[in-house]
Formats: structure tokens, sequence, C-alpha cells
């Protein structure tokens, strides 16, 4: 069984549709990236896969043993958290707050899980500096930890390069991709770069005015392959 | 100066102002970080405000215990201000101006239409600058003000970790699992709490300085969210009593409100300047 399924999704807001009859599958081990316009519903279906957000029709459902608690997430940057005044430690390990229950403080598993996943992520050397202060890279790679924390499975990542310059850029991608090959994490990417999608991902969603879904290869040898290579 | 301090330590409703002082200070300062950094600064203006009207109406309907009007009505207020978090149409700091503006009209409307007392002015000058009741407190009053503050120490202990989560990345928090809006809830009734009980100390005009200054001046100097919670809860403490010291001792009398604010200002700006100073020599 597939660890995350959509179902004839609808999605939109405040009664007006922006995507419909939209369904996927993917498996573990996949990476898949979701490609589409500005305004084509990205940031709709992700909240939707997590569940921060009732489709309007269709249903998302996981299984293979994923709980859909368990889907860890790299959000864009929020404005409170350009100034917020926390070390790189306590917010790796808040990634395990959603195991706690009403449990008030962390497990010593829990504190050695932070601290693996900021060693994993090479950020070692900046466990007690100040979240903000840190560069644009780094701080992804803050919050990649975090979601590593919350799950061992499943990553979504939105726009997880934004804004980064192309050397970071590049880092990350290969960091991204050391999780999926070697970790055997799956990966969903929101991405605006078709370049490095087609580059690492296995399989494309493209979403806008006409849906693709499809492996890497068949999405190359689709119309929207044939327009590339016009290109 | 000592001895002169010791003399009025004698005095119950001193070490009653004291006491009741510290504690207020203590409480209002912890959720002051989170505030600060939901955008929700103005909401401890908004609700004193809110406890004002209620407080007003309590008075017209000739209700003696008037805690039993005021804590409900403002815990309702700080739970419906703050669920309506980032998706409302009607923003944050709207739905707080006009929530607190709102209240202090019908407020003062209502005091000045069924008068009981024959000084509304200055009724009202007492309730918007807390002015000198704290200086008239019973000692029923005092263990009100202990227990309550007390409960509200633990709640946060025991919250501390779930308030850092939801405040640093709410959707996060919800995606992987935390009961988000229920600890949303209790830091709304935990500050609704903490207002009305410092609605005694400062009035209501002035709570929202003892719910930000103490964490913006933190926020200068600490880096980590949990040094910055202890350095403001310290800063807050020692700011209240010495305010509080200083408008005993002064020959004239300072109001005790402004004169603890007055010492919050100045701590600001000292700690503004040790930031400053310190990226300077970075």
């Amino acid at each position: 069984m597939a660890q995350l399924s959509c179902q004839n999704l609808t999605l939109g807001y405040e009664g007006k549709e922006i995507l419909s009859n939209l369904s996927f599958e993917v498996n573990s081990g996949d990476y898949l990236c979701i490609v589409g316009e500005n305004g084509s519903g990205k940031s709709t279906l992700m909240k939707t896969v997590l569940g921060l957000k009732k489709p309007m029709s269709g249903k998302v459902v996981t299984g293979d043993g994923l709980l859909q608690t368990e889907i860890g997430y790299l959000p864009q940057q929020t404005v409170v958290q350009k100034d917020f005044p926390a070390s790189v430690r306590e917010i790796v390990i808040s990634g395990n707050q959603g195991r706690c229950g009403l449990r008030p403080f962390y497990t010593k598993q829990e504190k050695q899980r932070a601290a693996e996943n900021i060693k994993r992520m090479g950020i070692d050397n900046l466990q007690n500096r100040c979240y903000r202060e840190l560069s644009g890279g780094q701080q992804q790679r803050v919050l990649l930890a975090r979601a590593l924390c919350a799950t061992q499975k499943m990553l979504l990542l939105d726009e997880p390069v934004a804004g980064l310059d192309p050397k970071v850029t590049a880092d990350m991608y290969s960091l991204i991709e050391g999780l999926n090959k070697k970790d055997k994490i799956t990966i969903i990417m929101i991405s605006h770069d078709i370049e490095a999608a087609l580059k690492y991902a296995t399989h494309i969603l493209h979403i806008g005015n006409e849906i693709f879904f499809g492996t890497r290869q068949q999405y190359l040898d689709s119309r929207f392959g044939a327009e590339r290579g016009l290109l | 100066m000592f001895e002169q301090l010791a003399a009025y330590m004698q005095y119950p409703f001193v070490r009653y102002a004291l006491i009741v002082g510290v504690l207020i200070a203590l409480c209002s300062s912890l959720l002051g970080v989170t505030l600060v950094l939901k955008r929700f600064s103005f909401i401890g203006d908004g609700l004193s405000h809110v406890a004002f009207g209620a407080m007003a109406v309590a008075a017209v309907a000739g209700i003696t215990n008037d805690m039993l009007i005021i804590m409900p009505v403002t815990i309702i207020s700080a739970i419906l201000l703050l669920r309506t978090g980032s998706n409302a149409r009607i923003k944050g700091d709207a739905a707080v101006a006009m929530i607190s503006v709102g209240a202090l009209a019908i407020g003062y409307l209502l005091m000045n239409v069924f008068s009981t007392s024959s000084n509304v002015s200055g009724d009202v000058c007492t309730t918007l600058f807390g002015s000198t009741s704290i200086l008239t407190l019973s000692e029923l009053e005092v263990w009100v003000c202990i227990i309550l503050s007390v409960i509200v120490v633990f709640a946060f202990i025991f919250f501390y970790n779930k308030i850092f989560s939801v405040t640093f990345d709410e959707n996060f928090a919800r995606a992987t699992g935390t009961r988000v809006s229920i600890y949303n809830l209790i830091i709304a009734v935990i500050i609704a709490v903490i207002i009305v009980l410092a609605m005694n100390l400062v009035g209501s005009l002035l709570i929202s300085a003892l719910v930000i200054f103490p964490a913006l001046s933190a926020m200068r100097v600490f880096k980590s969210f949990k040094s910055v919670t202890i350095c403001s809860a310290c800063l807050s403490v020692i700011c209240a009593a010495l305010g509080i010291i200083i408008s005993i001792i002064t020959p004239k009398g300072t109001p005790v409100g402004s004169t603890i604010v007055a010492v919050d200002i100045v701590v600001f700006f000292i700690f503004w300047l040790i930031g400053f100073i310190r990226e300077r020599v970075r």
C-alpha cells in the first residue's frame, strides 16, 4: 500500500475551487517534486496533505505504517521566526513535541535524538547559537533537523532553497538527496526549480490548468518535457 | 534610607503591596515573550479595558463581588482574541484595538450614566492608573493573589515546551500532532488571569508595560528562549520591587503603577544599550 495517496481531491478556499480531481500516490522511498506556477495551489495542497486544511472533496489517506502526524515538514520562514530568540538546540528538540502528549518535559531519548539530528545536518558547531543570527542555509538545516525529530519516514519540503545562493542551494539538494537515498526517507518537495526537480526526483506532479502525475521519465516524454526541449 | 525602609516594612500594607507587586510582575513577564512574538503586545491593554468595562457593568448592576463578572468576561475575550489568530478577517491588532477602545468607552459611559458615587472621574482614574488600590489590599486579596500566582507559574512551567513549539511555529506543531488549539486556549486563560490580577497593581492603562517591557529588554541581550524567559522574569520582579519602594519612600509618594513602568523603561534603555554595544564590538 502507498504511504500517501490523494484521491480525487478538490482544493480551494472560501468556496472557490482552484484545483479539482487531483489524484496521486507516493510510495516509500519516492522523491516527488510538485511543480506549478504561483497560485496554482501548491501550498494549499501541502496544507491539505499535512492535515492543516480540509479538502473541499476527496481525501488524503496515509498507509504503510505512516500516520498523518508523522510527516515531517520544512516550512517557509514566517515573520515570527525572523526575530525569535531561540537557540538551535531549543528549536531542534521542539520537533519531538508531537510525541509528548501531556508530558511536560523531553525524555533522554528525545534529547539524544535531537543531538543526533543536529550532527546529521552538520550544525553541531552552531548548537548554542541564536537562530535569528544564522544564515539562510544554516536556518534551513536547523528546521530540517527539527523535521527529522518529528519523523523518520516522510519529509515535506516547501521550497527549501528559496532565497539561498547557488552554492548553498547545491549543498541543500545533496543533503536532501542523501536523506532520500541513504536513510530511505520519502521526500515530497514543492519547487520552482524544474531543472533540479528533474535531476533528483523520481516522480513529478505538475499542477495548474493541466495536471500531470508520473515518473520523471514519463514527464520528460510528455508534452511538458517536449515543451522544455523546445525552449 | 534603609532605616526609613525598615520602618515602613513594619506596616502590613507595605508588606502586602510588595508581595502582591512582585508576584504579579513575575506572572505578567512570563508570557511577555510569547505575546510580543505573536504580535499581541497590545492584548494586555485590550483585555484590561474589557475588565474595566466588566467592572463598570458589575458596579452598575450592584454586584459586590465584581470578580465573578470580570474574570469570566475577560477570559472569554482573551480566548476570542487569540483564537482568531492568523486566519481571521479582522487581523489581531485591529481586533484588539476594537475590543479595547469599545470596552473602555462602554465602561466609562455606564459609569457616568448610572453613577452611584459622587466622584466618577476619581473612580475612573483609579481603575485606569491603579493609583492607591495596591496600598489598600486586604489579607484575603493577598492570599487570592498568592494562590493564583502559584497556579500561573506552575502552569507556565508545565506547558513551557508546548508554549515554545506553538509560538515558534504553529503550523509545524499542528502538522506533527501537537494539539495547538488547546494550548492556545491555555495561553489565553493564563493571560486573562494575569491581567485581572495586574489591574490592582498598575491599573488597566499600564498593564501592557508590565507584560512587554521585561520581555523586550531581555530580548535585546539574551539569545535563547529559556534565558530570555528567565531574564525577563528576574527583571520584572526587580523593577516592580524597586518601583514600589521608590513610590513609598519618596516624600510626596509617587503613584505606584507609573513608577514601576518608569523603572521598566529605564531598564529597557540600559539593556538596549548593552545589546547595541555588544553588536558593535563583535
